[in-house]
C-alpha cells in the first residue's frame, strides 16, 4: 500500500515538472534570463582558473590607472590601474556566491520555521509569526546593515547579513502555502498509514509547496545580490580590494567626471544579473500557475 | 471602527519593543569597547562609574531596559561624535528623508496608475509588452547606479541639474527620480496585473449591459475593485524607500535620516545607529497601519471584517 | 405574431467565434420575433448558442473573439446592428435590459445596492442624484427588499436577494424589454420560485416583453407565452405553448420532454436522448440533429432543414415533414 502511493505522487511530479519547463520554454524572456544565468555561472566557476587573482584582479599596477576602454584593458582600468573587465569577471564569482548561499541560508531557516508555523499551528505558530512580523518590520536594507555593523564587514558577514534578512519573506510564504496543502486529502492519507509528524511535513507537504517557494528563491536571489552591492557601495560589504561590483561602483564614484566608464561597467553588470534572475522568476511564476492567464 | 484603530495602534507597542529590543541586542554584539569611546580622555575610574551608569557591569538585558526606560521618554542616548541628543540630530533630518521619500511616491503613483490601467486594458498588445519591459528594467536596475547614471548625464555633461544637496527645487528631482523609477516600475506592473484580474469579472459585463459607457467601466467600476493590491503595494514600496534612501542620500550627499546612519555606521556611532534604524522601524510600522486602515474605505467587506473583529 | 407590435425582431443571425485554430459556429441562421408584453422561452441545452444569441441582441459578445457575421436584428424600430457604441450603450438598460445567470458575481462588491440600482436611473433619465436614489429605494420596495438595505453593500445579501437587486437594475428604466439569461439557475429551488412568481408579477404590471432563456421546461410551462428551441446554433422549433408542449414537431423537443422524469411513472427508466450535441466547431453539413434522431433518413444527412410552416404559429426544421402525414409520437393529448 505504500509503496503504491509513494510511486503514485512520484509519477505525479515527474511529468509536473515536464509540464512546467515546457511552459516556461515558452517565455522568451524567461529563456534569456537562463542563458545569461547560465553563462554567469560558468563564468564565476571557471574565472579562478582563467585569471590569476593576485596579479591580474587586485594587484595595482600605477603606470596603467585611468585608461579608458581598449583592446588592452576591454573595459579600461580604475584608478589603481587594475583591468575593470577582469575584476569584472571575478566579481561575478563574489556576487553570485553572496547572492545564492544569503538564499540558501534564508531558504533553510525559513522554510523551516514557516512550515512549522503552518503546519502545527498554536502557540509554536503564533510565536514564530510575531517574531517574524518584527524581523520584517525593519526594512531589508537596514537589517542587513544592522547585522554587518555588528559582525564586521567582511564576504560571509555580508552572505549571513543579506541572508538572515531575506528569512521571514520564506516563512511567510512557506506558511501560507503549507496551510493550504495541509487542509488535502493526501495529507490524511499519509497520517493513516502511520507517518511520523515531521516525515509527513517534509516528505508530503513540502514537496507540494514548492511553488511560490521556488519563485521566491529566484526574486530573491535577486535582491540579495543588489543587497549585497548595495552594502559593498557603501563601504559596509566586502573589505577592499576585493573585486566586488558594489565596491567597484562606489570606487568609480570619484571620477565620475571624464572617467564614467569605471561606473557603468559594474552597474550594467549588477542590472542584467538582477534582470536575468527577475525575468526568470516571472517566468516560473506564470509557467506555475494553474490559472493560465491569456 | 474608532475602537479598532485604537486597537491596532496598542498592538504597535509589542511590535516596538520587540524590533528596538533586537536591534540594541544585535548591536550590542558590536566589537569595541563603547565606554572607552566614549570617554577617551577619563581616568580610570570616571570609566568605571561611566560603565557603571550605562549598565555594562550587568547584563544586556539591563542594558536593554534602561535603554527603553529613556526610549519611553523620548531620549534616544547621545552620539559618541557630536555629543547632542541622537533624538535631535534625528529629528532635524527627518523632513529632508520625507520630502524625498513622499515626493518620489506621489509621482510615481500619478504615473504608474493611469500607465498600469492602460497596460491592462491593451494587455497583450504591443504596447503592453514595451512597458512591461521597461518596467522589469527599472526594477532591476541597482538604483544607486541609476543615480549616478543621472548624475553623469544632467549635472556632468549637461549641467542642468545640481548633483547633491538640499539646495531646493531643481536638486530634488534627480534623487526623486532615482527612488521614484523603481517605485513606478513595481507598481505599473500591480496596477496591470490587479486590473487584468478584475477585467474578467461578471459584475463588468452587468455595468455594461446597463449602459455604463466603456471608460467608466474601467475607471469606475473596474479600477475601485483592483485598488486592494495597489495600496499594498505602495505600503511596502513606501517602507523599502525610507529603507533604501540610505543609498541615494548616500550618492546625492542628501541631509536625510539615511546618510545619518550610514554616516554612523561608518564612523562607529553605535547609540546614533541604534537609535536611528529603531526610529526609521517604528515610523514604517505606523504607515504601514495606515495603509491597512485605508483597506477599510476602499472595499467594504474589509471593513466588515474588521468591524467583525472589534466587537469579537 | 404579426399583428401586434413586435418589439424584437432577428432575422437570419448568425454569429461565429473565431479562434486560433478554429472557429466556434456558435448561433447560425436564427430568426425570432417577441411581441410586446409577450414572454418567449428560449430552451435548449448548455452550449446551444442560447447566450450568444442574447448577448447579440445587445452587441456584448466579446469582440476579440466573436464576430456577428450576418443577419439583423431590430427592437422596435432601432436597427442594433448599425448602432453606434454610444448609441448602443444609449440603448442597454434603457430599452432592453439583460439579467444573468449567477447572482453571486454580477454585482459590483464595492459599491452599495442603492448606488447600483441608482447608476442605472443616473445613465438614461435626467433627474437629480437624490431622486435617483429615491427611485432605487422604490425599486427595491417592488422587488421585495426592505427600503432602507439600499445603503447596504453586495455581500450582505443572499444569493436569491442579490438576483432581486439586479432585477431591479434591469427594470430601473422601465425597458421595453428583458432578456432574462438562466435567472434561476444557481438559486435554490424554493427561492426559483419566488422569483419566478416576481418575474410574472412585474411582467404583468409594466407590460415588459421577455426572452427567457432556460433548459428548464417546468419554468417555461410557467412563465412563457411563445417556446422557440435551440439546438447547436439553430432554432429548430418555435410556437406558443401550447403547441409546442402539445403538438411537439420536433425529433429533439420531443427527446426532451422524454427525457422529464415523471413522478406518476416512477418504475419506468429514464429515457435520455442518446449521443452528445455536435462539436460546433465542426457541423455536419446536414441536420446537426440526426446523429441522434430516431426518425433520421437519408435526405437528413444531406443539407439544413429549412423552417416549415406547422401553423401560423408554429414552425420547425425538420425534413421528416416532407412526407406527408409524418407525425411524432409524443404530445398527441389534444
Amino acid at each position: 500500500m505504500k509503496q503504491k502511493i509513494l510511486a503514485s505522487r512520484r509519477y505525479r511530479k515527474r511529468s509536473r515538472f515536464a509540464e512546467v519547463w515546457h511552459r516556461l520554454i515558452k517565455n522568451k524572456g524567461a529563456v534569456a534570463g537562463l542563458f545569461i544565468i547560465a553563462m554567469l555561472a560558468l563564468v564565476a566557476i571557471s574565472v579562478k582558473y582563467i585569471l590569476d587573482y593576485d596579479t591580474q584582479v587586485i594587484a595595482q599596477h600605477i603606470s596603467e590607472r585611468l585608461q579608458k576602454p581598449s583592446i588592452h584593458h576591454l573595459m579600461g582600468t580604475d584608478n589603481f590601474g587594475r583591468d575593470i573587465f577582469f575584476r569584472l569577471l571575478y566579481g561575478a564569482r563574489f556576487s553570485l556566491s553572496v547572492g545564492i548561499v544569503a538564499v540558501g541560508i534564508a531558504l533553510t531557516i525559513g522554510t523551516t520555521l514557516g512550515a512549522l508555523a503552518g503546519y502545527y499551528g498554536g502557540a509554536t505558530g503564533e510565536i514564530i509569526m510575531r517574531a517574524t512580523d518584527i524581523f520584517a518590520a525593519v526594512p531589508n536594507l537596514l537589517m542587513a546593515i544592522v547585522i554587518v555593523t555588528a559582525l564586521g564587514a567582511n564576504t560571509i558577514n555580508l552572505m549571513i547579513a543579506v541572508g538572515v534578512a531575506s528569512v521571514p519573506q520564506f516563512v511567510r510564504v512557506t506558511r501560507a502555502a503549507v496551510l493550504t496543502v495541509r487542509t488535502q486529502e493526501y495529507v490524511e492519507a499519509a497520517r493513516a498509514i502511520g507517518r511520523n509528524e515531521l516525515a509527513i511535513i517534509f516528505f508530503h507537504i513540502l514537496p507540494n509547496c514548492l511553488s511560490p517557494i521556488i519563485v521566491m528563491v529566484t526574486l530573491r536571489i535577486a535582491s540579495a545580490i543588489i543587497a549585497a552591492s548595495s552594502l559593498s557601495f557603501l563601504g559596509i560589504g566586502v573589505p577592499p580590494p576585493t573585486p566586488e561590483w558594489g565596491s567597484m561602483l562606489s570606487e568609480g564614484r570619484r571620477f565620475l567626471r571624464g572617467y564614467s566608464y569605471i561606473t557603468m561597467f559594474p552597474g550594467l553588470a549588477i542590472m542584467i544579473t538582477v534582470l536575468a534572475f527577475n525575468m526568470v522568476g516571472d517566468g516560473l511564476r506564470d509557467a506555475l500557475d494553474p490559472k493560465l492567464k491569456k | 471602527m474608532y475602537r479598532y484603530v485604537i486597537k491596532r495602534l496598542l498592538m504597535l507597542i509589542p511590535i516596538i519593543i520587540g524590533v528596538s529590543f533586537l536591534i540594541y541586542f544585535i548591536m550590542d554584539l558590536a566589537p569595541g569597547d563603547i565606554i572607552s569611546q566614549m570617554a577617551a580622555e577619563a581616568t580610570e575610574d570616571q570609566i568605571q562609574a561611566l560603565r557603571h551608569q550605562y549598565g555594562y557591569d550587568r547584563s544586556v538585558f539591563y542594558r536593554y531596559a534602561l535603554y527603553m526606560k529613556n526610549l519611553a521618554r523620548g531620549d534616544l542616548g547621545t552620539s559618541f561624535l557630536t555629543n547632542k541628543p541622537v533624538w535631535d540630530m534625528y529629528r532635524e533630518r527627518l523632513p529632508a528623508t520625507l520630502k524625498l521619500a513622499l515626493g518620489a511616491m506621489i509621482v510615481s503613483i500619478l504615473i504608474s496608475i493611469p500607465l498600469g490601467i492602460l497596460s491592462a486594458v491593451r494587455s497583450g498588445t504591443i504596447w503592453d509588452n514595451i512597458g512591461m519591459v521597461f518596467a522589469l528594467l527599472g526594477l532591476s536596475m541597482p538604483n544607486f547606479w541609476l543615480g549616478l547614471l543621472l548624475i553623469i548625464l544632467f549635472s556632468l555633461k549637461l549641467g542642468w541639474l545640481p548633483s547633491g544637496g538640499d539646495t531646493g527645487f531643481l536638486s530634488i528631482i534627480l534623487p526623486a527620480i532615482t527612488i521614484g523609477t523603481g517605485h513606478t516600475a513595481i507598481m505599473t506592473r500591480t496596477t496591470r496585473s490587479s486590473m487584468i484580474d478584475v477585467i474578467h469579472q461578471d459584475y463588468l459585463r452587468t455595468a455594461r449591459a446597463k449602459g455604463v459607457p466603456e471608460k467608466y467601466v474601467i475607471r469606475k467600476h473596474a479600477f475601485k475593485n483592483a485598488l486592494i493590491p495597489i495600496i499594498t503595494i505602495i505600503g511596502t514600496q513606501l517602507s523599502v524607500s525610507l529603507g533604501g534612501a540610505v543609498l541615494t542620500e548616500t550618492v546625492f550627499a542628501w541631509p536625510g535620516v539615511g546618510r545619518l546612519i550610514i554616516d554612523s555606521v561608518n564612523q562607529r556611532d553605535v547609540p546614533t545607529v541604534t537609535g536611528g534604524i529603531i526610529m526609521t522601524t517604528i515610523l514604517i510600522s505606523i504607515m504601514l497601519l495606515i495603509v491597512d486602515l485605508l483597506y477599510a474605505y476602499v472595499d467594504p467587506r474589509i471593513k466588515a471584517q474588521y468591524l467583525r473583529k472589534e466587537k469579537g | 405574431m404579426n399583428d401586434q407590435e413586435v418589439v424584437l425582431d432577428i432575422r437570419n443571425l448568425t454569429v461565429h467565434y473565431v479562434l486560433e485554430n478554429e472557429t466556434v459556429e456558435a448561433v447560425n441562421d436564427l430568426s425570432l420575433q417577441v411581441a410586446k408584453g409577450k414572454t418567449l422561452g428560449l430552451v435548449g441545452e448548455t452550449g446551444a448558442g442560447k447566450t450568444t444569441t442574447a448577448l447579440a441582441i445587445l452587441k456584448l459578445v466579446p469582440d476579440p473573439p466573436g464576430v456577428i457575421k450576418g443577419g439583423s436584428i431590430k427592437v422596435g424600430d432601432k436597427d442594433i446592428l448599425g448602432l453606434t457604441k454610444q448609441q448602443m450603450e444609449k440603448i442597454r438598460g434603457k430599452d432592453v435590459s439583460m439579467i444573468f445567470q449567477d447572482p453571486m458575481t454580477s454585482l459590483n462588491p464595492v459599491f452599495t445596492v442603492g448606488e447600483q440600482i441608482a447608476e442605472s436611473v443616473l445613465l438614461h433619465e435626467h433627474v437629480s442624484k437624490t431622486e435617483a436614489y429615491e427611485k432605487a429605494r422604490e425599486l427595491l420596495e417592488m422587488v421585495g427588499i426592505p427600503k432602507f438595505r439600499a445603503s447596504e453593500y453586495p455581500h450582505q445579501f443572499s444569493g436569491g436577494m442579490k438576483q432581486r437587486v439586479v432585477i431591479a437594475i434591469a427594470l430601473a428604466c422601465n425597458p421595453k424589454f428583458l432578456i432574462a439569461d438562466e435567472p434561476t439557475t444557481a438559486l435554490d429551488v424554493t427561492i426559483q420560485a419566488q422569483v419566478l412568481e416576481l418575474m410574472k408579477q412585474l411582467k404583468e404590471k409594466y407590460g415588459t416583453a421577455m426572452i427567457l432563456i432556460t433548459h428548464d421546461l417546468g419554468i417555461v410551462a410557467e412563465i412563457c407565452d411563445d417556446v422557440a428551441v435551440m439546438y447547436a446554433g439553430r432554432i429548430v422549433e418555435k410556437g406558443t405553448l401550447e403547441e409546442v408542449f402539445n403538438r411537439t414537431c420536433h425529433p429533439y423537443t420531443e427527446g426532451l420532454f422524454n427525457s422529464l422524469p415523471n413522478i406518476h411513472r416512477r418504475h419506468e427508466d429514464l429515457v435520455p436522448i442518446p449521443g452528445l450535441m455536435p462539436d460546433p466547431t465542426a457541423l455536419p453539413k446536414g441536420c446537426s440533429f440526426a446523429p441522434r434522431c430516431s426518425y433520421v433518413s437519408a435526405a437528413c444527412l444531406e443539407s439544413q432543414p429549412d423552417p416549415r410552416e406547422v401553423s401560423p404559429t408554429h414552425t420547425v426544421r425538420c425534413k421528416a415533414y416532407d412526407t406527408p402525414g409524418f407525425r411524432i409520437m409524443r404530445g398527441q393529448h389534444g
